[in-house]
């Protein structure tokens, strides 16, 4: 079983990328527009559960398999903490904005906000990497009846 | 206002429902049809930034939650009523709407923020010195990743230790890939 009809597989092959590039959107402009790092990185695992659901899991796991998940979850995370030192090292502080107080932007702009689109995209990351995992472990495997 | 109200009726009747469902897919539907309710009172509550976060976390929360039903063969729910049980919540019922009653009065208006009821609220500094000092215009992005970035690392901190947790209970020798040989 290989996934879905041959529908939903052109549907889908048409909608993911720009799926993607929303999630990436929502993440990367959350210090200007309503949303974040955290919705963002949720509809990009909605992406890749998309194509898991219509392609099955072989086609989508050469792509992103739970190794590189966990990976890049990690990497992620420990991004968000190298800003805080950064911030600690840079500016005095930890989290401290040494990037908008060293060079603030023009407001409005995606390069304002300091370190805000930095943060917010590995956020981003993380979450969906890890939400993809969650979603891989629950629902493509299943357990065997104990004895 | 009317609608917020009726979208939350609504949230309150399908909660309802999921809780006395007798399929566990239906119950996963109408918890999902709670989430998209709440959602529209966020938003028309001026609160965009949670509504999208409700809305995004409920779809994928949904798919999640049918595919791992199906995927398990999970789908009734058993469980025996106790009396224990029945006693307890109507305790805490009791409770909880005394509390309310005691400190309803002191809360806010209903879709009122707190900034117009109290004279000098804390969250004032934000509003005047986030675009200045965090330089986002979209303020609640400046309070979460520049004034409170440390609850921020609480937040992210948590979320890995729970999908570590998740991960390695589910990822046990036991657990093959559905409908093939063992690994």
């Amino acid at each position: 079983m290989t996934g879905m009809s041959s529908i939903v597989k052109t549907v889908t092959r048409w909608v993911s990328p720009f799926i993607f590039a929303f999630g990436i959107y929502i993440a990367l402009t959350g210090h200007l527009t309503p949303g974040g790092g955290f919705p963002g990185g949720v509809i990009i695992a909605g992406c890749f559960i998309l194509l898991t659901l219509a392609y099955g899991k072989e086609t989508t796991f050469g792509l992103f398999n739970l190794e590189s998940s966990a990976v890049t979850d990690s990497l992620a995370a420990l991004a968000f903490l190298c800003m805080g030192f950064l911030g600690y090292v840079f500016g005095g502080g930890f989290f401290n904005n040494f990037i908008q107080s060293g060079f603030p932007g023009t407001s409005f702009r995606l390069l304002s906000g300091g370190n805000m689109p930095i943060i917010n995209l590995a956020i981003g990351l993380k979450v969906g990497a890890s939400l993809f995992a969650v979603f891989a472990y629950l629902a493509l495997f299943r357990a065997i009846e104990e004895d | 206002m009317v609608l917020i109200q009726v979208f939350l009726v609504f949230a309150i009747i399908a909660a309802l429902v999921a809780v006395e469902a007798p399929s566990a897919l239906s119950s996963i539907i109408s918890l999902g049809a709670v989430g998209f309710g709440l959602s529209i009172a966020f938003l028309w509550l001026g609160a965009p930034d949670i509504a999208i976060t409700q809305v995004v976390v409920e779809i994928v929360t949904l798919v999640i939650l049918i595919r791992a039903t199906i995927a398990r063969g999970v789908t009734e729910i058993r469980g025996n009523e106790s009396k224990t049980l029945l006693i307890g919540s109507l305790i805490l019922f009791g409770l909880g709407s005394a509390f309310f009653a005691n400190y309803l009065s002191d809360f806010p208006e209903f879709g009122k923020s707190a900034m117009e009821t109290f004279s000098n609220p804390a969250s004032q500094f934000y509003l005047k010195f986030g675009l200045d000092k965090a330089g986002g215009p979209n303020i609640v992005n400046d309070i979460l990743l520049d004034f409170r970035a440390f609850d921020t690392l609480g937040e992210a901190t948590v979320l890995f230790a729970a999908i570590l947790g998740a991960i390695t209970l589910l990822n046990r020798k036991v657990f093959v890939d559905s409908g093939e040989e063992k690994q």
